[in-house]
């Protein structure tokens, strides 16, 4: 880049060469940065076939591949069934904790906190979203975890008849309930900035005239701010579904896993992204199709999450009138 | 609070208590009708007593979290009884709300205090006692060691300098792939496009590409260059060897740091005011200088900053590098050949794969201070991109 401007700047020096140098520099711009926009299309066109090729040979093991079967399991849908059932637990747990708190502090720095501290309050919720995600795995193995076991015990002498809380509670407190948490703190300002920026749209004249009815300050926000922002909550969760959904640290670090079972407050479950990380670094061959063939079955659930979203969003955009 | 819920109740509801007094055609003071200002410190009060007396009765021993957790769910329940006693449904509904939103903000405060607390407490006196964590890498330490560490009182060996090589190494080339893309595909969006149909794909898919699981993207950028070297080189296990190394790391952050980088850039670029492109047009200027002479330097400040929160992101990024680098107990610099240690995954090697089984003790002690060095790292890098936006920020916007 530097050498074209560098060459424009001595064509551009004598008149006669000056348009005709620079309108093929203009071409050569134009077409490079016609071709990033095409390279991105591609990369994600590659994402997908690169994917799809890798994992064929677990797909169907009998038509890719020399063998009969995949190594983990008789078919490979029979060994990505229990990890997808343990991501789609994970993530739900996740959103569940984390949509009441995420919605309840986008409308505090929004709407209820005094003015001087909104500001510093969504650059702490910022500093949440900034901190690494393995980070959240040390801190949700070591700490969190340990905090937990007391919790597990009384959800089990108490809510035991419900199945989520049956076995017997893991006495280290590495389970998926823990993960879940941790994956919840971390979409927590995911689901929160994209709430506020919402709210703060909601036009001033509707929350005034609102409280010139004589509604109070959570019937205002009943009235005004949630009737405008409810698709921006909805794809707000969804993105941070998104994310929990891919999340790996948290869950690696965090759960001791096994197989597929109901209750979240003994050890066992594995998700698709933890099951990759613990296993990919030694894995070769078969082995390697298969995680990557998971990884394909991650990357397409995802997709569809996201794409649910923005198409909420800019179905939105149509009709909102803050834009 | 009770000042400001008055405050706010006068302002915000005023007709409700007028219909009241009139009503009741009593004294008519302006507060009256409302609960006395005391009214919070006295349910509090009774709160922390009734908590105190579940928490003693329902759990096996008394702890000071249960208690207050039980005392705060028994203060919110007895402002909404006492309001609605005193007042009225709508404002004891209003207070419940207010109480609610705060306690969600108070929740999200919890786990960020505890996470920062047990890096600081855990990393920080080992960093202190140990600064040669910053210029050692694992080579001469094993087993061994670590074993005389936690049982004879050895001083702790080892580090993670090639950690930090690494993440530096895979962060730069992984920006020198993502920025130049990035920038020309936000350029393209728009100088060059006119909402057509491959812009509009573009946008789409960019945003689509922001949930790409980065593990994900890992495994992308490792099948990408298994291919391309079985396909180009050779399919022998020496070469399938190569397939880990820097550059696979680098190409599995560019895809997650390419649409954060497309994004910001978009957004400023769209905030340099049109009149000074048709200004430069106006004085017969090509297009593509009047991008790089005028349009790029008025949005440089937020570009710049937007380049820095993605560099942010990706150098806190474990799971790609981890199915794409390998791991080393060794310095390397280069990243186009051999295995090589990141940082994020080095905490992670640590705390899962302890040097010593036997004696995980000083492992757990090195990740720690290198969770610190990188959440210091991370947090140092957001600060600078909110420098950078602040300090040389245009001083008008405009369109």
């Amino acid at each position: 880049m530097a050498e074209q401007v560098t060459e424009a700047r001595s064509a551009s020096a004598s008149p006669t060469t000056k348009s005709s140098g620079s309108a093929s520099a203009d071409k050569i711009f134009a077409g490079l940065a016609y071709g990033a926009g095409g390279l991105i299309l591609l990369v994600l066109a590659f994402v997908a076939i690169f994917l799809v090729t890798e994992s064929l040979p677990a797909l169907a093991p009998k038509v890719f591949s020399n063998v009969d079967s995949i190594k983990s399991a008789e078919n490979f849908w029979v060994y990505v069934m229990p990890l997808i059932g343990g991501t789609l637990m994970a993530s739900a747990i996740a959103i569940l904790l984390a949509t009441p708190v995420a919605v309840g502090i986008a409308l505090f720095i929004s709407h209820y906190a005094p003015r001087k501290l909104a500001t510093p309050i969504g650059y702490v919720i910022d500093l949440l979203a900034a901190i690494p995600s393995v980070v959240f795995g040390a801190w949700g193995m070591i700490t969190l975890s340990s905090a937990m076991v007391p919790i597990y015990g009384w959800l089990h002498d108490n809510l035991g008849f419900i199945p989520f809380f049956a076995g017997s509670p893991s006495t280290t407190g590495r389970t998926l309930l823990t993960s879940g948490v941790v994956l919840a703190v971390m979409i927590l300002p995911i689901i929160t900035s994209l709430c506020r920026e919402i709210f703060l749209q909601t036009p001033k004249l509707h929350e005034e005239a609102a409280l010139a009815l004589g509604a109070t300050q959570w019937e205002m926000v009943k009235m005004t701010v949630f009737p405008f922002a409810r698709a921006g909550i909805i794809s707000s969760i969804m993105l941070g579904l998104g994310r929990a959904l891919g999340e790996t640290m948290a869950v690696t670090l965090v759960l001791s896993g096994g197989v597929f079972s109901l209750s979240l407050i003994s050890s066992g479950n594995q998700t698709i992204p933890s099951e990759i990380a613990l296993n990919f670094p030694e894995a070769f061959g078969m082995r390697q199709s298969e995680l990557i063939a998971a990884g394909l079955m991650l990357f397409v659930i995802t997709l569809v999450v996201n794409m649910i979203a923005r198409w909420i969003v800019s179905r939105h955009k149509e009709f909102s009138g803050a834009n | 609070m009770s000042t400001e819920l008055k405050n706010q109740d006068q302002s915000g509801a005023a007709p409700a208590p007028a219909v009241k007094k009139n009503g009741r055609g009593s004294s008519g003071t302006l507060t009256e009708g409302q609960k006395p200002a005391w009214t919070w410190a006295a349910v509090a009060g009774g709160a922390l007593v009734v908590g105190a007396g579940i928490a003693a009765v329902m759990g096996d021993g008394f702890s000071i979290t249960g208690w207050l957790i039980v005392s705060a769910v028994v203060y919110v329940i007895g402002m909404y009884i006492a309001t609605r006693v005193v007042e009225n449904r709508r404002r004891a509904t209003d207070g419940l709300w207010r109480n609610l939103v705060w306690a969600a903000f108070i929740i999200a405060l919890i786990p960020l205090i505890s996470l920062l607390w047990t890096v600081f407490a855990q990393g920080l006196p080992t960093l202190i006692t140990n600064p040669g964590l910053l210029v050692d890498d694992m080579s001469t330490t094993n087993g061994a060691t670590d074993a005389a560490t936690q049982d004879q009182g050895e001083p702790l060996s080892g580090g993670f300098v090639h950690g930090l090589v690494g993440t530096l190494m895979i962060t730069i080339v992984a920006t020198i792939i993502s920025v130049p893309i990035g920038m020309l595909t936000s350029i393209y969006l728009v100088e060059y496009s006119r909402g057509g149909w491959f812009a509009r794909a573009i946008t789409f898919f960019v945003d689509v590409m922001t949930g790409i699981p980065s593990i994900v993207a890992g495994l992308f950028a490792f099948a990408a260059v298994q291919l391309f070297i079985t396909t180009f080189i050779g399919s022998s296990p020496v070469h399938l060897q190569m397939v880990k190394m820097g550059l696979t790391a680098s190409i599995a952050l560019s895809v997650l740091m390419i649409p954060v980088v497309v994004r910001s850039t978009e957004e400023m670029l769209r905030v340099v005011p049109n009149e000074l492109r048709e200004a430069s047009y106006a004085l017969g200027v090509r297009k593509w200088r009047t991008i790089m002479m005028v349009v790029l330097p008025t949005s440089i400040s937020g570009i710049a900053s937007g380049v820095t929160l993605a560099i942010a992101r990706v150098t806190g990024e474990t799971a790609p590098i981890l199915v794409t680098a390998g791991f080393l107990a060794t310095t390397t610099w280069n990243p186009f050949s051999g295995w090589m240690t990141a940082l994020p995954v080095y905490i992670y090697r640590q705390l899962v794969n302890p040097t010593a089984p036997g004696a995980p003790l000083p492992s757990e002690l090195r990740a720690w201070a290198a969770a610190l060095v990188l959440i210091i790292i991370v947090m140092l890098l957001n600060l600078i991109a909110r420098i950078i936006a602040q300090a040389f920020a245009p001083k008008k916007s405009g369109r």
